[in-house]
């Protein structure tokens, strides 16, 4: 097991380095000066030559490479010039991250809940009602974009029915961790339940009919002739062999999360990652946009990873391997 | 005589996990040094205890699982790892029909797509038999037709190719495996107990098949099984394996007629007659048989713990070879 | 306590395929004394798994419609819920499935495979563990202690077809139903298998109901023998008579197949044809002589009796034909007697 994870973790060096030129590849073509965002470009240009040859943007690419990795393994990935003018970008994310982190983790528990809930429903009432609402319901999510909810059950939790609070994010620097811990909780469910609600599409899709194809194997008539009731057949039998597949899935969930999060941190005024990227790109924040596209490239590889763990740790036959 | 497959020295470890961490802490040698040859055109049957290794030998042959150590070659050319096979299309020549004839079909999968899946990949044969190595189509209709020809020969009608494994019975699953198993015109054909799900008449069936298609077309097999009467019928040579070692090979006459080996006698004396009025002296027999192995078989085996490793193969005549302690015999 | 263990009198199975009502098994009749062995035997597809599962009450009760009357013990089987059946599952019915290799669960450990057979029933099961492994024990598993610890896939074949047994003789049930149960044993095993299942079935006086193509099987080991074809019984009889005195032209030729009938040069002997369709069934008929070349059309289309004839002391057959011709050979040109 641990050689395994040792394994994957050497074969990701190599991916993080060819992640990391294409993301400096991208940067080069952005106008402007992305990595030095602090260059006005309106300044008159012998100021900037000058301040370029101290930037040391007239050298060669792949020189200017070494230099911004070295620079990003120090912490030091610049400073924005628009979001949060005169900040160093790692501090922004530093801020900007355990909010996001909180609802995606939230959101993703809460995601799996109710798809495997309600596939479990579905799956033990086969063409019943309940399975056919279910099966609308999910349709019916994917096929309206999301944002559509959002604004709905932002109107309704917090201005109709006020439950919920309006914006931010309840963390505050002065107060202790535990404090914004739960503070933080009470800002960041009303988002994440909405994203849960409105994505449990293809989970439940797919769990459904895995679970309809286990009930017919060979093991689950063995457990019914031990006397095994029908509901613990399901339970202790069929739904492991049925998440099975999924289970890897949930590593790869961690990837969807700033990208989920773009919309529903606007909507919701929610000041994580995925508002800053909005933010970045409408006022063309250079340095940060291109600090959050290295973040998901990251985020995107520890998600492989995570996926192999879980589906080696929950399936012997990969396990023995 | 041609040699077909040689296989020298074969080792299969299994690796024995535990703890958390799931660490190595023993081995299991599903198979333990044995080596065998099979000649073009003939059958080679293995034969043993539950458990002792032969389906290992049948996957590792058909390239489903790699060797701990030993050597195969096919043709002469070297096949031992899975890589080596895949580089010279070697399942084109080599298929297996499964014991598990359930869990070898993929239940999403109609019987048509499950048969046609071979010839899609390696194409239509211009007509049924080993080896027969000229034109392979890959056209639709071709492989359509092929399949309903595949599953006349096993006795299942044409509307077969629309339904899906489980609307089977146990016998007509295994009959599915054996026209997948033919599809592509081996040369050589792992048969894993191959009709031990079927009835007597289809049994005789495949049986008859098999023999026609390897006397028309030179086909080989490695036949295993449990049924010692259809071993009889079927093979030219066997190897009797016990706890992942050979204990006896030779002909099918050395064998069945001139049993040296404990361990082989006991088998053979469990095979249950049909002779109904001599139940009870076929039970006492067999209490007789079981005495004599708990009597002798130090004779026999090595005895590791619990473990029984039996003696490595001394040659009792040109073709007979039986494991037991070096100068006993 | 009741003498016969199991009755089934008149139990017909049909299975829904393409929304229509297919019959696989017509008006079948048979029952198993305490301490009796019933040997089922007869064509692939004949019924006999579907025999099985009737009685164990593992149909699909959307696609499948059960007819008729199963006792167990004097009790009514047909028309129990599923609750009620779990009652009898596992305890006082116990079944080894034909397919052993893909009944055990692919994600849990054998060990735990087998305790839940237990501990279903009784949910303080004293001494769990060595309870499991001297049932692995008793089928003849060396290393139990191992194998408890394993997944099926780390098992040979005949190594889950054993763990099969064990949940299956787990409670020690009234009813033994075993489905092929040692196709992918050796002989010695065979034989032990088959002497640990007696052994069960004397300590409990246990009836069983044995369904295996082997009729070595049969020979040694049943008391009486019931022959299938094709949804019907067509012969039944105590084991010796059946085997000295075959009357139906199928119990004939599926003697005539066994391979140790046959030296190595000869060709096995086959019937020709195949079983027909589900849907092309006639019942009111002797379906096996459709296979029968040289029978003339009204023979064969013959209408002929529901009830089996009574030939012998306990000997029972199934239509007429075997009365007028001689059939040595079914498949070469026979003749009237
Ligand atoms: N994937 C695996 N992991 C660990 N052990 C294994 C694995 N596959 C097989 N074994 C072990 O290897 C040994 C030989 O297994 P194999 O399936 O070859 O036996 P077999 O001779 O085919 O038996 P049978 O006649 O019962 O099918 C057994 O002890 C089995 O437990
Ligand atoms: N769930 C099902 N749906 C539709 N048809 C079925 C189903 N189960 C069995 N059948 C059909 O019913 C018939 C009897 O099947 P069954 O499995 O009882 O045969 P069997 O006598 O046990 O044969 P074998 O010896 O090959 O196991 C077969 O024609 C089979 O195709
Ligand atoms: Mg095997
Ligand atoms: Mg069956």
């Amino acid at each position: 097991m641990w050689q395994t994870i040792l394994r994957r973790i050497l074969i990701m060096i190599p991916q993080i380095i060819l992640v990391s030129i294409l993301i400096f590849m991208l940067a080069q073509l952005m106008p402007g000066d992305p990595f030095y965002g602090n260059l006005n470009p309106n300044s008159d240009p012998a100021t900037i030559e000058r301040l370029r040859h101290a930037a040391g943007l007239d050298l060669p690419w792949y020189q200017q490479y070494f230099k911004w990795i070295g620079n990003v393994l120090h912490g030091d990935l610049g400073t924005s010039y628009v979001v949060n003018k005169g900040w160093t970008v790692t501090r922004i994310i530093g801020q900007r991250i355990w909010p996001t982190l909180s609802m995606g983790i939230i959101a993703t528990i809460l995601t799996y809940f109710l798809a495997i809930t309600q596939a479990l429903v579905s799956a033990r009432n086969e063409n019943k009602w309940i399975d056919r609402t279910f099966i609308v319901w999910n349709t019916m999510t994917s096929a309206v974009p999301s944002f559509v909810f959002y604004f709905i059950m932002m109107v309704l939790f917090v201005y109709i029915i006020p439950v919920f609070p309006s914006s931010g994010t309840g963390i505050d620097d002065t107060q202790s961790f535990f404090v914004n811990f739960f503070s933080n909780l009470r800002y960041a469910f009303l988002p994440a339940l909405t994203i849960a609600l409105f994505s449990t599409n293809s989970i439940y899709q797919y769990l459904r009919s895995n679970l309809l194809d286990q009930q017919a194997q060979d093991y689950v008539r063995t457990a019914r002739a031990k006397g095994v009731q029908i509901k613990d057949v399901f339970r202790k039998h069929i739904l492991r062999n049925a998440f099975l597949p999924i289970a890897s899935q949930i590593g790869y969930s961690i990837t969807g999360v700033l990208g989920g999060a773009m919309f529903a941190e606007t909507v919701f005024g929610y000041p994580g990652i995925g508002a800053l990227f909005v933010q970045a790109l409408s006022g063309r924040d250079y340095t940060v946009i291109t600090a959050v596209m290295l973040l998901q490239g990251i985020l995107a590889l520890l998600g492989g990873l995570l996926s192999d763990i879980i589906s080696a740790w929950v399936d012997p036959r990969i396990r023995v391997k | 005589m041609s040699e077909l497959v040689k296989i020298e020295n074969l080792k299969v470890y299994y690796p024995i996990k535990s703890g958390f961490f799931d660490r190595v802490t023993d081995n299991v040698k599903a198979v333990d040094d044995v080596s065998l040859t099979i000649e073009t055109g003939k059958t080679y049957g293995l034969v043993g205890e539950s458990g002792s290794g032969k389906t290992t030998i049948g996957k590792v042959l058909v390239g489903l699982e790699n060797p701990t150590s030993g050597k195969i070659s096919f043709e002469g050319q070297v096949v031992t790892t899975i890589k080596q096979k895949k580089a010279i299309n070697y399942n084109k020549d080599v298929q297996m029909i499964f014991q598990d004839s359930q869990s070898s079909l993929n239940p999403r999968k109609t019987i048509g797509d499950i048969i046609s899946e071979p010839l899609r990949s390696f194409g239509v044969p211009g007509k049924i038999g080993a080896g027969y190595d000229g034109q392979r189509s890959f056209e639709q209709d071709k492989i359509n037709a092929r399949v309903l020809e595949l599953l006349d020969i096993v006795g299942l009608p044409a509307r077969t190719v629309t339904q899906y494994p489980f609307q089977f019975s146990g016998g007509q699953r295994q009959r599915i495996g054996v026209a997948r198993a033919l599809a592509t015109n081996p040369k050589l054909i792992v048969a894993d107990e191959p009709v031990s799900a079927l009835d007597l008449s289809v049994q005789a069936q495949v049986l008859n098949f098999m023999k026609k298609i390897q006397r028309d077309y030179n086909i080989s097999f490695l036949f295993i099984s449990h049924d010692l009467g259809v071993v009889r019928y079927m093979t030219d040579n066997i190897a009797i394996m016990h706890n992942g070692r050979f204990v006896e090979i030779g002909t099918t006459e050395d064998i069945f007629d001139n049993a040296k080996h404990i361990f082989t006698k006991r088998l053979l004396s469990a095979i249950p007659s049909l002779d109904v009025k001599k139940r009870e002296e076929n039970r006492a027999e067999r209490k007789r048989v079981e005495r004599e192995f708990v009597q002798y078989k130090n004779d026999y085996y090595q005895q590791i713990g619990s473990y029984m490793r039996a003696y490595d193969l001394e040659s009792i005549s040109e073709t007979h070879f039986v494991a037991i302690k070096k100068g006993e015999n | 306590m009741n003498e016969k263990i199991l009755d089934s009198k008149n139990v017909s199975v049909s299975f829904r395929i393409n929304g229509e009502l297919q019959t696989a098994l017509h008006k079948i009749s048979v029952s198993i004394k305490r301490g009796e062995v019933l040997a089922l035997v007869g064509e692939s597809g004949s019924g006999k798994s579907t025999l099985a599962m009737s009685i164990m009450g593992l149909h699909n009760a959307e696609q499948t419609e059960v007819t008729g009357s199963i006792t167990l013990d004097g009790h009514e089987l047909i028309g129990l819920t599923e609750r009620q059946f779990d009652q009898y599952r596992g305890v006082r019915v116990g079944m080894i499935f034909q397919d052993p290799l893909s009944s055990l669960n692919p994600l849990m450990k054998i060990g735990e495979q087998i305790s839940e057979a237990i501990v279903v029933h009784d949910k303080n099961a004293p001494n769990l563990k060595g309870h499991v492994q001297r049932l692995l024990t008793d089928v003849g598993i060396i290393n139990p202690k191992r194998v408890a610890q394993q997944y099926p896939h780390e098992l040979s074949g005949g190594m889950r077809q054993r763990v099969m047994i064990a949940i299956a003789l787990s409670n020690e049930p009234d009813l033994i139903i075993a489905d092929e149960p040692t196709t992918a044993l050796d002989a010695t095993i065979q034989a032990q298998i088959l002497d640990l299942i007696k052994e069960i079935q004397l300590k409990k006086n246990a009836g069983i109901l044995l369904i295996t193509h082997d009729l070595g099987v049969v020979a040694e080991t049943a008391d009486t023998v019931a022959v299938m074809y094709a949804g019907q019984i067509v012969e039944q009889a105590d084991v010796e008579e059946l085997f000295a005195n075959p009357k139906h032209p199928y119990t004939r030729s599926l003697l005539r197949a066994d391979p140790s009938n046959v030296s190595p040069g000869e060709e096995l002997y086959a019937i020709s044809g195949t079983v027909p369709a589900l849907k092309d069934m006639d019942h009111s008929k002797d379906l096996f002589l459709q296979r029968i070349p040289w029978l003339s059309d009204d023979v064969v289309n013959a209408t002929i009796d529901e009830e089996l004839e009574v030939v012998g002391d306990n000997h029972f057959v199934r239509g007429n034909a075997w009365k007028t011709f001689e059939f040595l050979d079914v498949t070469e040109k026979g003749h009237a007697k």
